[in-house]
């Protein structure tokens, strides 16, 4: 007991660096929270501390506005039938390339890990064409194509990895057994892979969620708006009301930030999954 | 093994989705892209070829020019400020974290992770709202703090360096989270080594943790530069698309837009053709940069 004092106290300084941070991390959210239950003037009598009178009514105002919630489904439908897609087709892709071994294997390989470095935004005025060309602007179904697009290399990247480092026997015995590909895939790849597919998931999760730019130069109507796209209408609307703005920031933020509390360690692996060798 | 079961068609059926979607979506977009720049018109019915018009244009006409210049210039700056305060915190935190005996590392990770999951827009306009001295400024006179009362956002001195450090905030973890697993992967018997020969802490870090974590330094670097060459959110909702304060805050990326995707002000016609020469710049810039990169600093990581 003695001797674990002695030694954190030896950690004093790294304490006092990392609790600082803590602090800078944690005052603009407390910030954003406890002004989002005070009143249009209200606001303004002491910024940084708890309301005198707490006014549940941004919330309810904001959520029965009736956009905020189709917003919300919008981008929840969008970014569960991308996640879900990128998994699949990863998930298949990478089963092949990490069986199939041969010089045109690599090259494809190599041919989708490049997307890892290459930001697709730069495309976007072909992208723009291509979605217009489909009629599929202003519509939410013109994002789930580049998502996945998005989504592709990095979950090729980490589930071929996964793959190549399962052992060899499962296959032979596999193999042996007279298993087809398709009975491979689905009855021992797919089971085994499971932790890979939650990092996949999970690293693009936010990127999804969090999208502004391509909702913003593809779509315009109001019913197929994602959550993001909506907050940039209602913080304009409500300018003059701070607090309803703030209401409908910590709400826009809730999902993914519960989700990240609630298993904050596969979040962490995930996103950091596609950049660490190994 | 038969030869039969490891031959392109046999596992064709796998790759095609993923191919199809890859390449309509990803590859070919990029690469047609390239090609635009050297076209002018808006649609593809009355696009003709100007070969090196638009980068002549880009580079040429001065009031074009002016405002590619200026965002070139906003743009290194605020990736310097990334590699320095994001990226050079991220790798303190990291060693703090990675200190076997101290308690609480799960939870001082947790927080700097959390602001990650937010979107850029949410930590743009929180801290916009935080930083109006109309709304905050009495606070911090009341405080002893008069200096803070000031409007950050509005100062073409300011803004800059204010947007780019709330994206630090924001970015924090990525860095923060990617050198704890490089520093975790170290052997602790070196580490002990190290020690035991009388190493300081500095020294252990300089002359062995950070040789062996170069391969992830060549990445979060790389990554922060593809991504503050993109940046866009953030300038979105701390400024305007203009990059206001007198385009002071304005990138690479607010420009791409204005020009080739919304349409400058006060027209509003957008230029695809100027708009895809400004892609294709950063596109050749990002392979000038990432390549050699990752080449020097992958080198002997384990494959």
């Amino acid at each position: 007991m003695k001797r674990s004092l002695r030694r954190q106290r030896m950690h004093l300084a790294s304490h006092l660096i990392l609790i600082l941070w803590a602090l800078v991390v944690i005052f603009p959210i407390w910030t954003l929270v406890i002004n989002s239950f005070k009143s249009r003037l209200t606001i303004y009598e002491n910024p940084f501390w708890i309301p005198t009178v707490w006014n549940f009514s941004n919330y309810s105002t904001v959520i029965s506005d009736g956009d905020f919630l189709t917003y919300f489904k919008n981008s929840l439908q969008v970014v569960v039938f991308s996640l879900l897609a990128v998994v699949l087709l990863a998930s298949l892709a990478s089963y092949a390339l990490a069986r199939w071994r041969g010089r045109l294997s690599a090259l494809i390989y190599y041919y989708f890990i490049a997307g890892m470095m290459l930001p697709i935004k730069i495309a976007s005025i072909r992208l723009l064409e291509i979605t217009r060309t489909l009629g599929l602007l202003n519509t939410i179904y013109s994002l789930p194509p580049i998502y996945i697009a998005m989504g592709l290399p990095v979950g090729i990247f980490i589930l071929t990895t996964f793959i190549r480092q399962l052992p060899e026997e499962l296959f032979e015995a596999a193999l042996i057994d007279g298993a087809t590909k398709g009975r491979i895939y689905s009855l021992v790849v797919l089971p085994l892979i499971r932790p890979a597919v939650a990092s996949v998931a999970i690293y693009n999760l936010i990127p999804f969620w969090n999208d502004l730019w391509f909702p913003l130069i593809f779509i315009n109507r109001e019913d197929q708006k994602t959550l993001l796209l909506g907050v940039t209408r209602l913080f304009g609307q409500y300018q003059t009301d701070w607090s309803k703005v703030l209401a409908v920031l910590t709400l826009s933020a809730i999902p993914v930030l519960a989700l990240y509390l609630a298993m904050s360690s596969q979040f962490i692996k995930g996103v950091t999954a596609g950049s660490v060798k190994g | 093994m038969q030869k039969k079961t490891n031959t392109l068609g046999s596992w064709l059926v796998y790759l095609l989705p993923a191919l199809f979607i890859y390449t309509l979506f990803m590859a070919f977009p990029l690469i047609d892209s390239l090609r635009l720049s050297l076209y002018s018109g808006n649609v593809p019915q009355d696009r003709s070829f100007v070969g090196l018009g638009n980068f002549a244009r880009l580079f040429g006409d001065e009031r074009i020019s002016v405002r590619y210049w200026g965002a070139f210039t906003n743009t290194w700056i605020f990736f310097i400020i990334h590699m320095v305060v994001q990226n050079g915190l991220g790798i303190l935190f990291a060693v703090l974290l990675t200190a076997e005996t101290m308690r609480g590392r799960h939870l001082y990770q947790t927080i700097i992770f959390i602001p990650t999951t937010f979107a850029v827009l949410v930590t743009g306009y929180l801290w916009k709202l935080m930083l109006n001295p109309v709304w905050s400024g009495d606070f911090f006179v009341s405080i002893g703090l008069p200096f803070l009362k000031y409007p950050w956002l509005g100062d073409t001195k300011t803004a800059l360096p204010i947007v780019a450090l709330v994206s630090c905030w924001q970015w924090m973890g990525i860095p923060t989270m990617m050198f704890v697993a490089a520093l975790r992967n170290i052997s602790i018997e070196l580490l002990e080594a190290s020690r035991l020969e009388g190493a300081s802490g500095l020294q252990t870090f300089l002359h062995i943790k950070l040789p062996l974590i170069k391969p992830v330094v060549g990445i979060i670097g790389v990554l922060t530069f593809v991504n503050n060459f993109n940046a866009f959110d953030i300038v979105f909702a701390m400024e305007n698309v203009n990059g206001a304060p007198e385009y002071s805050t304005d990138l690479i990326g607010t420009l791409f837009y204005r020009y080739g995707i919304a349409g400058q002000h006060p027209i509003g016609i957008p230029d695809a053709g100027l708009g895809a020469a400004i892609a294709t710049i950063t596109f050749f810039l990002l392979l000038l940069v990432v390549v050699p990169t990752l080449r020097s600093t992958q080198r002997g990581g384990g494959e």
